[in-house]
Formats: structure tokens, C-alpha cells, sequence
């Protein structure tokens, strides 16, 4: 009887409605989210702004004008304006958002990298676990910006340093992150399924907790990103990242501090750069994780 | 339909007509129409997904997201809920019309003591007699309603949290915050379907001599036909948002006017267990030649440590014994808690055991290493209870099935493609659907999904753990009657771990009782059901509802 009897249509009412196929249906939610949307189109524009910097911008970023600093947005030729040493702000933002990306993208791969594995072996097995979750203790113990000070004058400051510092002080959420994945993962009956066809741990981690993991690997990245862009001009600001006259939002910000009177909007730019950025991805971010749940099915 | 539903007369409490609700544009209920009498017991059958819920949700007005009534009446005693203000609905919701949830376990806030959360209810109906800013008054009340709702040493239990409940008390919980308004109407939607079905006679019995009492009109919403005909007086049965029958349980059960409600009350195990054991064909053959045991159980002990507190142990199992012959389903039932479960893991090689021996084709899977467990694994799959959970969601159908026989290193990519053809074919499904993703298929085809990875590597012995319990009964009948097909062509044993005495009456050919870790009794099926010796299986037994539609 059971070979013969008609088989269920392949979408029932009900629970499975509104859900399509895995990207298809990522990418619709994404749209369908007034935020996201947001927060997609202001991250295309910075990314954007970001890779294009040597073809949009003007000047080059270190190129000085003597003859006229100090002018105003909307001057001919120089669209937001000079600093005080006739620099065009316009062109050192554009360069500035490039370095801000670069670190935040180097970073994020660092964290992302390091972090992963470990969290899984970490959320794994039972006795890695104790290791490197104490050493992840210990280094969340330290505010990251006194790691990320003390990386940078160890190793000089530059913008590969401030990376790396910056990278190694967002590992530990990182492996907090995919640790309590691993976790929960772990207890799934498809695991337990594949242990009884005696399939290894490492099997498992990558072909069953690692593809399950990746949506929350992806929506930490989303998170670690705007903490970098942040971090590297902070680092900057104190002198500790990306030197001078090397463009940099943090070093813009740094540089307008004395003539913040005579010409506020110095500050101003690089300023509502770093703010675009940071809400770019935190918005998209948000959105994303929305998308990618699976249990976020609720009929809309 | 037997009588005219539509005439509404004094006795009439709840007239619903010609409902129609959609979600976003896509309509879900189609011209619901039903009446409730004062003091009537009214049960909804239908599978998920029928609309039963959906038409309680309507009544309430919290229909959830993007649903909407878009034609029709809803008449609470002469007002029109389908068009009344919210404001008007949360004086009607709890005062005039009591619903006991689903799920007992998230229904409380963990948070909040037990009696405060019975308070609130009645605080927020603002009942006469009871006023504002008066807690001696209100506990007194929510300790009387606990009492009433059966829970014992109220007093003491008003301090305390939800987590301190089990199961059944916290539906008892449920039940008094329901009970707290006074309402005319009580809406129990599946309210005892996570529970024991002990723990849910126990639940039901006391919930219908509280609405006999107080006079209460019952709605009870609920997929199990048996439960309904057990407790109500009318049953509406709901297929695909429309109302397919209407009539006395008698009427429903013994004698069905529509398909739809003959094959529901066909596949129904809870009535079919019932029937006298000719009519169990599957179940009858005793087992007369001593055959080989595929399964071995000996003198096993099972014992976890309490974490926190040194040398405490909880034993799971104490010393379980039961052998399982080959090419028969032997059924291991008991509540939750029995250990049932826990000689699953230790078979499939998931836990170890503490003492005695769990042996499959006389070797045990926990003491072997290397090749040697790869061997024995092959011998022993499980299929789990939640289908859902058990399948990779990343993974395509093909990769699914496909994954034991790449591990076990069966074949190359070339006959490992057809074998799985061959497997959708053995479980009945279209071959298409192999580039398809669990999330695209329904509850019953994943099972069938899960069903064909367990039996790639060619396994002798399958272990369903609950393995129909999370599936509508149709859905559930088509399962049973696969394996049991199965069983026939391939010649499989399988040991089928259950809290469902109907499931086990329409396929086991042995039983294993458990209770708080011990066999307490074990037998071919017939010496089981016709003649328990055990007073615990005796309960068990006659709390299977629908029992009493036998013929």
C-alpha cells in the first residue's frame, strides 16, 4: 500500500509557506526590509566610494595647496572644502574610507580566521574547550584597546599593525560566537545521526556545524566591521595606525582638532564618514541576520 | 451537517457564520460556519495546517501577522466580535472567553512565581468581589483556583516558579489562569498534547468535571479523533480551512458520510487499537520458532552524574533486560523519564553503559573500536523523532541519503547516484526531489527522507525513537504502513521506542513496558493488551483514548 499511495504536493500549507529556496529567499527578505535596504544601498555607496577613491577623487589626497587653505565647501574646485595646509578634503575622505575599509576588511578575515577554528574545536570537544575558553577569558579581560595600543607599539605604527591589533582583539568574540553555535549544533538529532554512522569529529564539524554556523559567522563579521572602522581611527587619532600624510578618517579628525573654530567642517567629514560606515554595516547586518534565520519564518 | 447549525436561539453562546480569514492575500478559511449551545462540549479534528487554529485565533481576534477577517460574523452572545474594537475585545479575551494554550512548557513566564501569574489574570479581568489593591483578596483566589485546577498544597505552591512544575501541573497552571475571568466560554487548543497520556487523562478528566461544575461551554481544539469522541458531545472535523463533516462522535466515528473523515477515522490509531485483534493483522502473528536475536539487551545499568553535586547519580536504567528477534518490531513503551530512550543511545553506540551489556548481532557497539564499530554501526540505524531537527538543513536530499554510504565508503559516485534512486523509491518518493532542501518538503516526506538514509547502508535493525509521534495521523498511518512494508520486502527488525500504546498496537509484534528504568512487564503484543499484569500497563492501556468506540 505504501508504494503505491499518493505522495504529499511538495509545498503543504502552513509552516513551509514563504519559504523559497535557500539564497533566492535571503536575498527577498533582505529587499523586503525597509532597513536593510537602507543599510544595503549606504554600504554599496561606501564600498563604492571606498575602491574608487583613486579614480573619483580629484587631487591626490597629499597634494598641498599653500595659497588656499582653509575654504569652504562648495568652493570651485575643491567640493567639500580645504584643511589648513590647502589640502582638498573631498580627496583625503575618499582615500580616508579606502584605509578604513582595507583595516576593517583585514581585520574582520583575521578575526574570522583565528576565531573560527578555534570556536569550533573549542564547542566541540568537551576538554579543548577549558583551554581556549580561559584564554579567551583572559584576553576579554583586557580592554582591546589596550591590546590594540600595545600590539601597535610593539611592532610600530602602520595600517598592516593596526589590522592585525585591532583583528586580534575581536578574536575572542569571535570564538565566543561560534563556540555557543558549536554548541547548540551539537546537540542536533542530524549530528547524533551522523555519529551513528560513525562518521568522524572532524567530519562533522566541517560538513555539519561548520555550514550551520556560517550565518552567525557572517552576522559577527557584520558586527566586528564597524568596531574596526572605528578602532582604526581611533588608533590613528593617538598616532598609532596609519602615519601622516598618509589619508585617514582618524587622522583627519586628528588634524582639524587645532583649527576646529577657524573651519569646523574639517572635522565634520571625516566625522559623518566614519558614522556612514559604522550604520552601513550595522544596519545591513541587521537585516541580514533576520534573513538568514531560518526559524524567522512568520507569515508576512 | 445533522442539525441546522445556523439558528441562533437563547441557548445559542458562540455563532459563528461564513468566516473567511486570509494571511496577506492567500485566504486560509473559507466560510467557517459553526454554533456553540451554553453548556455544550464542541471538539475541532483536523491535521495541521486544517485551519483549526486559525479559526480559534479568529474568535479571540489575535490572528497573528498579516491575517485578517475578511468576511463574516463572529456572535459572542448577540455582539459581533468580527467588527468590534480591540478595546472591546480585551474585556471579552479572559472574562468571557478563556483559552488554554497549547504548549505548557513556554505559556508561563519563567520569570514570574506561579501564584502572581494566576493574581495578574485575575487582577486584569477586575472580577466582582474582588477589587483593586487587595492581595490578601487576590491570593486567596488564585490559591483557590489552583486548588480547584487540582494542584495540591496550593498554598505552598503559589511562591513558586514554573520550573518547579512539571508538565501536567504547569497545564493545571494554564487551566486556573484560564478558569481566573469566569469565562463562558473555555477554548482548550491541543491542550494536552505534549503531555503523558496518563498525565493527560489525569489533565482532561479534571478539566471536564471543572467545566461541568461551573457550566462552562467547552471548544476543544485537537488532531486526535479518539480525544474528541472521548470528551465531547459534537465534532467538527476541518480539512484545508473548510468545515468537511459535523455530527456526535458516534455519528463521526462509526458511521463517516464524508472521504475525507473516513480515512481520517480509518488512520486514527487511537480507535483502530481499540478494534478487537483480528482486525490487527500485522500485530498477530506470535512468534513460535525460537528465531536469532538481532538485539540483546542484558542486565543493563545506565547511570548519569549529577552535575554540581559529587557522587549523586540519577540511574536512568537499572537492570533492563529484553531480547529482540529478527525480522520483528519489538515496541519499548513507557512515559517520559522511563528510560526508553536511553537504551536507544546505548544501542546505537551514543552513550555507554554503566553496567550489563546492550548487544546488536552479539557484539556490543559501546566496546568496539576502529573498523570493528564501523562494522557494527552499518548493522544499527536510527530513525529520530523530529524530522525537522534531523536533517541537515544545508544539505540537498541526494546529500543526505548519500552521507552514510560516503562515510561507510559504499560504492563510487556513479552507483551511489543510483542508490538513491533506488532508496526514494523504496520510501515512495518522486526522484525529483533529490537536488530539493529539507525545507522544502513536509513533515511526512522528510520522515521518509530520514526513513531512506537509515536504510542506505543496509542496516539489519532500525531504531525509531518516537519516529511518528511529531506527524498528523494520516501522515502517521502512511509511515507506519511504510516500514511495515519494509519490514515485509527487506526483512528489517525494528525496536521502536514509544509513549504511544495505539502506534504500538498497529505494528509491534512485541512489547516492553518501562518504568523508572526497569522492564516492568514484557510479552507478545496480544498478552500485553488483552491481558496486562501490571497495574501500571493496565493504566496505560485504558487511558489510550477512543477506547471506548470498540466495536
Amino acid at each position: 500500500m505504501a508504494v503505491t499511495e499518493t505522495v504529499l504536493p511538495p509545498t503543504p500549507p502552513g509552516s513551509d509557506r514563504g519559504l523559497g529556496t535557500g539564497r533566492g529567499r535571503v536575498l527577498r527578505s533582505l529587499l523586503h526590509n525597509p532597513l536593510g535596504l537602507t543599510g544595503g544601498i549606504l554600504l554599496a555607496l561606501v564600498v563604492v566610494a571606498g575602491v574608487l577613491a583613486p579614480v573619483l577623487a580629484p587631487y591626490s589626497p597629499t597634494q598641498v595647496h599653500f595659497e588656499t587653505p582653509f575654504q569652504k565647501p562648495g568652493t570651485v574646485g575643491f567640493l567639500l572644502g580645504t584643511d589648513d595646509l590647502g589640502r582638498d578634503i573631498f580627496s583625503r575622505l575618499l582615500h580616508g574610507i579606502q584605509a578604513s575599509l582595507k583595516v576593517g576588511a583585514l581585520s574582520v578575515a583575521l578575526a574570522v580566521v583565528i576565531g573560527t577554528p578555534l570556536g569550533l574545536l573549542a564547542g566541540y570537544w568537551r576538554w579543548l574547550d577549558g583551554i581556549i575558553s580561559r584564554l579567551t577569558d583572559v584576553t576579554l579581560a583586557f580592554p582591546f584597546l589596550i591590546i590594540a595600543v600595545a600590539l601597535a607599539a610593539i611592532s610600530g605604527p602602520s595600517l598592516t599593525n593596526a589590522a592585525v591589533a585591532l583583528g586580534i582583539a575581536q578574536v575572542p568574540t569571535m570564538i565566543r560566537v561560534v563556540r555557543g553555535e558549536t554548541l547548540r549544533i551539537k546537540e542536533s538529532d542530524f549530528v547524533l545521526g551522523a555519529k551513528t554512522m560513525d562518521a568522524s569529529g572532524l567530519r562533522i564539524i566541517f560538513s555539519h556545524v561548520l555550514p550551520n554556523a556560517a550565518s552567525a559567522v557572517i552576522v559577527q563579521a557584520t558586527v566586528i566591521m564597524p568596531v574596526a572602522v572605528i578602532g582604526e581611527a581611533l588608533l590613528s587619532f593617538l598616532g598609532l595606525g596609519i602615519q601622516p600624510p598618509t589619508p585617514s578618517l582618524g587622522i583627519m579628525l586628528s588634524d582639524a582638532q587645532q583649527y576646529i573654530f577657524r573651519s569646523p567642517t574639517a572635522a565634520i567629514f571625516p566625522g559623518l564618514a566614519i558614522a556612514a560606515i559604522c550604520l552601513s554595516f550595522n544596519l545591513f547586518g541587521d537585516a541580514l541576520r533576520d534573513a538568514l534565520d531560518p526559524t524567522n519564518s512568520s507569515r508576512k | 451537517m445533522q442539525q441546522d447549525a445556523n439558528t441562533a436561539g437563547p441557548q445559542t453562546l458562540l455563532a459563528v457564520r461564513d468566516l473567511d480569514v486570509s494571511f496577506g492575500g492567500t485566504p486560509v478559511l473559507h466560510g467557517i460556519s459553526l454554533t456553540l449551545r451554553r453548556g455544550e462540549r464542541v471538539a475541532i479534528v483536523g491535521q495541521s495546517g486544517s485551519g483549526k487554529s486559525t479559526t480559534v485565533a479568529a474568535v479571540l481576534r489575535l490572528l497573528p501577522g498579516s491575517g485578517r477577517i475578511t468576511g463574516g460574523s463572529i456572535d459572542l452572545d448577540g455582539e459581533d466580535l468580527a467588527s468590534a474594537p480591540e478595546a472591546r475585545m480585551r474585556g471579552i479575551r479572559g472574562s468571557r472567553i478563556g483559552l488554554v494554550p497549547q504548549d505548557p512548557m513556554s505559556n508561563l513566564n519563567p520569570a514570574m512565581k506561579v501564584g502572581a501569574q494566576i493574581a495578574d489574570a485575575l487582577v486584569s479581568n477586575g472580577r466582582p468581589g474582588v477589587t483593586q489593591n487587595n492581595r490578601e483578596e487576590f491570593k486567596r483566589r488564585a490559591v483557590e483556583l489552583m486548588a480547584e485546577a487540582g494542584i495540591p498544597d496550593a498554598e505552598r505552591r503559589y511562591g513558586q516558579y514554573p520550573h518547579e512544575f512539571s508538565g501536567g501541573m504547569r497545564q493545571r497552571v494554564l487551566i486556573a489562569v484560564a478558569l481566573a475571568g469566569d469565562p463562558e466560554l473555555l477554548i482548550a487548543d491541543e491542550p494536552t498534547s505534549a503531555l503523558d497520556v496518563t498525565v493527560q487523562r489525569q489533565i482532561l478528566n479534571h478539566l471536564q468535571k471543572l467545566v461541568e461544575a461551573r457550566g462552562t461551554t467547552l471548544l476543544f481544539i485537537t488532531h486526535d479523533l479518539g480525544l474528541a469522541a472521548d470528551r465531547t458531545d459534537r465534532i467538527i472535523v476541518m480539512a484545508d480551512g473548510r468545515i468537511v463533516e459535523e455530527g456526535t462522535p458516534r455519528h463521526i466515528l462509526l458511521d463517516p458520510q464524508q472521504d475525507y473523515t473516513k480515512t481520517l477515522v480509518a488512520a486514527a490509531p487511537s480507535v483502530s487499537a481499540a478494534l478487537s485483534p483480528e482486525d490487527t493483522s500485522a500485530a498477530a502473528q506470535p512468534e513460535e520458532h525460537a528465531p536469532v536475536p538481532v538485539v540483546e539487551v542484558r542486565r543493563l545499568v545506565k547511570e548519569f552524574k549529577l552535575r554540581g553535586q559529587r557522587g549523586q547519580v540519577v540511574s536512568a536504567l537499572r537492570d533492563v533486560s529484553f531480547t529482540v528477534a529478527q525480522g520483528t518490531t519489538t515496541a519499548v513503551v513507557g512515559e517520559s523519564g522511563s528510560g526508553k530512550t536511553t537504551v536507544a543511545r546505548i544501542l546505537l553506540g551514543l552513550e555507554t553503559p554503566t553496567g550489563g551489556e546492550a548487544l546488536v548481532g552479539g557484539e556490543s557497539i559501546s566496546a568496539s573500536r576502529g573498523p570493528e564499530r564501523r562494522r557494527l554501526r552499518r548493522m544499527v540505524q536510527p530513525v529520530f523523532q523530529d524530522p525537522y531537527g534531523s536533517l541537515d538543513p544545508t544539505f540537498s536530499i541526494e546529500r543526505l541519503i548519500d552521507e552514510p554510504l560516503r562515510i561507510f565508503g559504499i560504492g563510487d559516485r556513479a552507483s551511489r547516484r543510483s542508490r538513491v534512486a533506488e532508496l526514494l523509491d523504496q520510501v515512495a518518493l518522486p526522484r525529483s526531489i533529490a537536488q530539493r532542501r529539507p525545507n522544502e518538503l513536509s513533515g511526512g516526506q522528510r520522515q521518509r527522507v530520514a526513513i531512506a538514509r537509515a536504510l542506505a547502508p543496509e542496516p539489519e535493525l532500525l531504531i525509531c525513537d518516537e519516529a511518528v509521534s511529531a506527524l498528523d495521523v494520516l501522515v502517521q498511518d502512511q509511515i507506519l504502513s511504510l516500514l511495515a512494508d519494509l519490514q515485509d520486502r527487506l526483512g528489517l527488525t525494528y525496536l521502536f521506542i514509544t509513549h504511544d500504546l495505539a502506534v504500538v498496537r498497529q505494528i509491534a509484534h512485541k512489547v516492553v513496558v518501562m518504568k523508572s528504568g526497569e522492564v516492568i512487564e514484557s510479552g507478545t503484543a496480544d498478552q500485553v493488551f488483552l491481558a496486562p499484569r501490571q497495574d501500571y500497563t493496565s493504566e496505560l492501556l485504558s487511558a489510550i483514548p477512543g477506547a471506548a468506540f470498540a466495536r
